[in-house]
């Protein structure tokens, strides 16, 4: 029975194993035919076409415009939303409002996908500010809707951060006749800096690895370009897209889906074990 | 001077705050306030916008008719049906061997052996993992592959009971750890085996946290769309699966797929459509929150 409940436990590693073997075999065939320098500092990327194009740099920075979009939202606003619960809020009303954004965080992506393509696109349209007003799809809305949805993480766990905060330090700052603003800038959000910045990595990492709002509402070219107006493809979107297509396994396109899911997985991976690292190391241990 | 005005000179109060700092201090409590507004705000807006575009199409069609090129007629019955065939696939799969690993990590395992630490810091690192690099996985070994399943409810299901497994993993450790030791003490001393304390007095007392933790993790597979596309989940599908190896599809797919059409009717089928997904993932997340509530001890 004991080793029945140690396969379940060990299935986990059996799965991150699967992962890596899924990714490795079709990346090294597909580095055979395609050139790494070519990949990693290529201009143009057009893997299914003839004559193919391998440079991943379009899909790159498809996926840097929309992160950086979400994150311009998601962190300040979270930011401010988690130092709003802790410090501001009464704790009766906390009890009701951090699941009322949680609900947020449980809406499936699909649905943040069709409101950033159906009504955030337009109004990005029409506000446009300087040249042509961009598409319909543009990475803007997308990320901005990403943002909206990444907003919630980044809200619950920097609240958790800041709720581990021993009281007696804010009282203390309290004493010392420190404002709220005080309080909040130099001795709450300081003492539980590190699971804020865990919160933000963590944030980034699900932001690049988001697929379907982008696959829905940026468009699906890849696009070299800093322009969020612009429609561009990001390199989850990328895989997706690639993957309803009929490829024909063991063809260089068919591998292309792997080199760049390794690509998202390395990345992704260091991120979230930077983070884990940073909540461990660096938290302050109160009592 | 009298003695009384001697005393009040005496108690002077500190000086108050200084103009500036009071002002500052109300333009940060507006700053947080606007923070706070833009989640509320985000959340009104979209629940607001798809419920009035999606409404008029809602009703019993989406579950009753089956897809259709004509978006008069359409419906999602294929869509609810091969969801709840893929959701009882991932429960079924997800739920036993999570809360075994649960149950090994916080029972059996010798916590200073190094791979009982790494298998902790894997399962929290594959919780991380972006959903279509499960769905590469489903791709090359479940679908393909090894185990060459195709685009099957089965397959479906597996890739998301292996999406959420992480989820109700935490959540199941969390609630077995939440049992006080005494409870485990004072079986083990009444002479029980280890089994028997798990099975008798742990399960059951972890049992609201576990159902909570599933619920959770079922409302993220519900919504899961790209590891499906990634193993090939069709978009069309005029039949409901009957078997593990039918071919299926979501609901998130046929909304994906109704998303993209240029039809007003497709659009407003999709908002319909979400309506519908929303108001089964409220009610799973009232059921999580009424069981936590109901059943939650306090030791």
């Amino acid at each position: 029975m004991i080793g029945i409940l140690f396969l379940c436990a060990a299935l986990s590693v059996v799965v991150t194993i699967g992962i890596v073997l899924s990714l490795i075999p079709p990346t090294v065939e597909f580095f055979q035919e395609v050139d790494l320098g070519e990949f990693l500092t290529g201009t143009e990327w057009a893997p299914l076409f003839t004559p193919p194009k391998f440079g991943v740099l379009p899909i790159v920075a498809g996926t840097l415009v929309v992160t950086v979009c979400a994150i311009a939202i998601a962190l300040p606003f979270g930011l401010g939303t988690a130092v709003f619960l802790s410090e501001y809020a009464r704790p009766r009303i906390r009890k009701w409002l951090k699941p009322m954004i949680e609900v947020l965080a449980g809406i499936p992506t699909v649905v943040y996908g069709y409101f950033a393509l159906k009504f955030v696109s337009p109004y990005v349209q029409d506000l446009w500010p300087i040249g042509d007003p961009p598409g319909v799809f543009n990475a803007l809305s997308a990320g901005l809707v990403m943002g909206i949805m990444i907003l919630p993480m980044v809200a619950s766990l920097s609240e958790d951060a800041l709720a581990a905060v021993p009281a007696g330090l804010r009282e203390g700052a309290y004493a010392l006749g420190s404002s709220k603003f005080e309080v909040a800038s130099r001795v709450s959000v300081p003492a539980a800096l590190s699971g804020i910045v865990a919160a933000f990595v963590l944030a980034v990492s699900r932001a690049v690895g988001e697929t379907m709002i982008v696959l829905i509402a940026a468009g699906g070219t890849p696009n070299l370009t800093w322009n969020p107006g612009e429609a561009m493809q990001t390199m989850t979107a990328f895989i997706a897209a690639a993957g309803t297509g009929d490829l024909s396994q063991g063809s260089t396109g068919y591998q292309t889906i792997f080199a760049v899911g390794s690509l998202l997985f390395v990345v992704t991976f260091f991120m979230n074990v930077f983070s884990n690292r940073v909540v461990r190391r660096f938290r302050e241990v109160y009592e | 001077m009298s003695l009384l005005e001697a005393d009040a000179a005496a108690v002077t109060p500190l000086p108050r705050q200084s103009t500036g700092k009071r002002l500052a201090d109300r333009a940060f409590w507006v700053v947080l306030f606007v923070s706070f507004g833009v989640a509320v705000v985000g959340l009104v807006a979209l629940l607001w916008y798809v419920f009035d575009t999606g409404w008029p199409a809602f009703g019993g069609r989406l579950w009753r008719r089956f897809p259709s090129l004509d978006p008069e007629i359409a419906g999602a019955r294929s869509a609810v049906f091969g969801t709840i065939w893929v959701l009882g696939i991932t429960a079924a799969l997800a739920v036993p061997i999570g809360i075994g690993a649960a149950v090994y990590l916080e029972e059996f395992a010798s916590h200073d052996r190094w791979y009982t630490r790494w298998i902790a810091l894997n399962i929290q690192n594959l919780a991380g993992v972006p959903s279509i690099v499960y769905g590469i996985l489903g791709l090359a070994f479940i679908a393909r592959g090894p185990l060459g399943l195709g685009p099957t409810v089965l397959t479906g299901g597996m890739i998301l009971a292996l999406l959420v497994l992480p989820i109700v993993i935490i959540a199941s450790r969390e609630a077995i750890r939440a049992v006080p030791p005494s409870i485990r003490d004072g079986s083990l001393a009444l002479g029980a085996t280890r089994l028997q304390t798990v099975r008798r007095q742990l399960l059951p007392a972890a049992i609201p946290g576990i159902a909570t933790g599933v619920i959770l993790a079922l409302s993220r597979a519900i919504g899961e769309a790209a590891p499906l596309i990634m193993i090939g989940a069709f978009t069309y599908v005029p039949f409901n699966p009957t078997r593990l190896d039918s071919k299926f599809t979501v609901l998130p797919i046929q909304i994906f797929d109704w998303i993209g059409r240029p039809q007003e009717g497709f659009t407003q089928l999709a908002a319909a459509a979400c309506i519908l997904l929303l108001i089964i993932l409220l009610f799973m997340n009232a059921l999580a929150i009424w069981l936590r509530n109901r059943y939650q001890q306090r030791w």
